[in-house]
């Protein structure tokens, strides 16, 4: 039941995307994010849609998957997509009292569809593939400029690859312990609001005790190899740049440019 | 009739995913009322899957489990009374502690089974003496007790329901050897007062030998063997096969005999063991 869950959304495989660098995913995915907001007229929102559908194309992973991961933000998308209908001006389409729907609006509603869709199926590919160990590898790197103000860059990525690490550690934990609160006949399926959430303490606080109990024990099992923070620390596994990435940086450089260059170009009509 | 009747049992998790998986499969048994059963088998042979399904915890893909003849899953919406008849005590349920005191912690199981407070009362108390906890701990906190005696709440909690069927998954697991034979006994003293049905997963065959009645064996998801303790144990290279082994008085036994020593190799308890080795001695000096 909680097992089904998944949360580590990482998607092992051998692709193009799989290989580049975690910390040109992130710089990327985040420049992404950035220009897809300062698209303004149809051909550069356009470009954006298409070179993000080539990405997710050549992650080889099945288009199914991030749909699906689309479908939990649907609410969201439709809420603001509705909402963005009533703002704009423009030709009048259809109007009841002080609500009108304009030919501005309906093009901002688009816009803001096609954005939010691209933006979170853009994560998702980061998400997907990259490891979450990679991740915060990738993060604390990217960080390392922060601990010139004191920022403990390194103890913030330690305390991120724990907790993913023990996400399915706990998991587990929680099913184990319902079943045996089940076992004595706690009722958690049926009675309502109030009645499910108290039905939680009992699993909620063998949960907690379990966690602090596994953190002592992880706490002193570093201590025991000597563990004293990130000074002088190496790694197993270091991330480098390949051509790859440059290829990477290049393509998206230029698909950038073009995104300034046709906004400048061809501002669009209304907003 | 007997109390519970396993047939064709199969379980398949995630089934129609990548992760399908068999657990069990072709399990069909029969358990006589008052008998003490014992579940032994390799690491992932399906033992803990088999207990879950007999108070309802998962529910088979394939076959019946009958509850003193009614199919458990007739009525999905009342597989909380099944719970109540089938106990189940966990591997480590010293971690599923979470009440303030002790005393309320045991009274967590009557408390869903809708018992008035007197006779929840009585229950708590004797489910304690039982186990062997004593008055005054049941108004500590239940984090304040050590291991054993966490153990012996948790084990308490699920006696207090008093059940028809008492299951124990690894009861004396990561206990010092004191404490398991005082846990064990106890439990033989429980079967013994009661008279009701107890099943005991382990990985100790020691402790199988000394209390089962019949042992079930488990292996690959199969119940390769149901028999009595003793006919179980004298098949000590089928056994071996499956990973298992006897238990080691036997084992001594066996090899006592193969030096041409008549030493008695169907002995299963140490007791026993010794019992024979000092007649023979004692034949031996007669002679």
């Amino acid at each position: 039941m909680v097992r089904e869950i998944t949360l580590g959304q990482y998607l092992p495989g051998k692709s193009v995307i799989h290989r580049l660098d975690a910390r040109t995913k992130i710089i990327l995915t985040i420049a992404y994010i950035v220009f897809i907001f300062l698209c303004s007229n149809f051909i550069s929102l356009l470009v954006m849609s298409l070179f993000s559908l080539l990405v997710i194309f050549m992650t080889k992973i099945s288009f199914m998957k991030y749909l699906k991961s689309l479908r939990m933000i649907l609410f969201v998308i439709i809420l603001t997509g509705v909402l963005n209908a009533f703002y704009g001006s423009g030709e009048v389409l259809w109007q009841w009292w002080e609500l009108k729907v304009t030919t501005g609006g309906l093009i901002n509603a688009a816009f803001v569809i096609v954005r939010i869709s691209m933006l979170f199926m853009v994560s998702s590919v980061l998400t997907y593939t990259t490891s979450p160990t990679d991740l915060t590898d990738a993060l604390e790197r990217l960080m390392k400029p922060l601990s010139v103000f004191h920022v403990k860059v390194h103890e913030i990525a330690m305390m991120m690859t724990i907790a993913l690490r023990f996400i399915p550690v706990l998991l587990e934990e929680t099913d184990k312990i319902m079943n045996a609160q089940k076992a004595r006949g706690a009722d958690m399926e049926s009675g309502n609001l109030i009645k499910r959430v108290k039905a939680l303490i009992p699993v909620l606080i063998p949960l907690f005790v379990s966690a602090f109990r596994r953190a002592g024990d992880l706490a002193t099992a570093m201590e025991c190899r000597c563990y004293n923070g990130g000074k002088n620390r190496t790694r197993m596994k270091v991330l480098h740049f390949s051509l790859y990435d440059f290829a990477a940086l290049i393509f998206c450089i230029v698909i950038f440019a073009a995104v300034i260059v046709s906004n400048i170009f061809f501002p669009l009509i209304l907003i | 009739m007997s109390i519970i009747k396993a047939e064709n049992i199969k379980l398949v998790y995630s089934a129609g995913t990548a992760f399908e998986k068999t657990a069990l499969s072709d399990v069909s048994f029969e358990i006589e009322k008052g008998e003490f059963i014992g579940i032994i088998g390799h690491t992932g042979s399906g033992k803990s899957t088999l207990v879950q399904l007999l108070n309802g915890l998962l529910r088979p893909t394939e076959g019946r489990i009958y509850l003193e003849g009614k199919d458990i899953w007739e009525e999905p919406k009342k597989i909380r009374n099944v719970r109540f008849k089938v106990g189940m005590v966990f591997q480590y349920p010293e971690y599923q502690l979470f009440e303030e005191t002790v005393y309320k912690d045991i009274a967590f199981g009557p408390g869903n089974m809708g018992l008035d407070d007197k006779e929840t009362d009585k229950r708590v108390r004797e489910a304690a003496s039982f186990t062997g906890l004593r008055e005054d701990q049941l108004d500590c906190s239940p984090f304040e007790l050590s291991g054993g005696e966490k153990r012996r709440a948790a084990i308490a909690g699920v006696i207090a329901m008093d059940p028809d069927v008492l299951i124990l998954d690894e009861p004396t697991a990561g206990l010092d050897p004191l404490g398991r034979e005082a846990l064990l006994s106890r439990i033989a003293d429980y079967h013994k007062n009661k008279k009701n049905t107890v099943i005991l997963v382990s990985h100790s065959m020691e402790d199988i030998a000394k209390i089962a009645d019949r042992i079930l064996v488990m292996s690959q998801g199969k119940n390769v063997m149901f028999d009595s303790t003793r006919n179980v144990f004298s098949k000590g290279n089928e056994l071996e096969k499956i990973g298992l082994r006897v238990p080691q008085i036997t084992k001594i036994m066996m090899l006592l005999k193969e030096k041409g020593i008549g030493t008695d190799t169907s002995v299963i308890t140490v007791e026993e063991g010794l019992r024979n080795i000092v007649s023979i001695l004692s034949d031996n000096k007669k002679g």
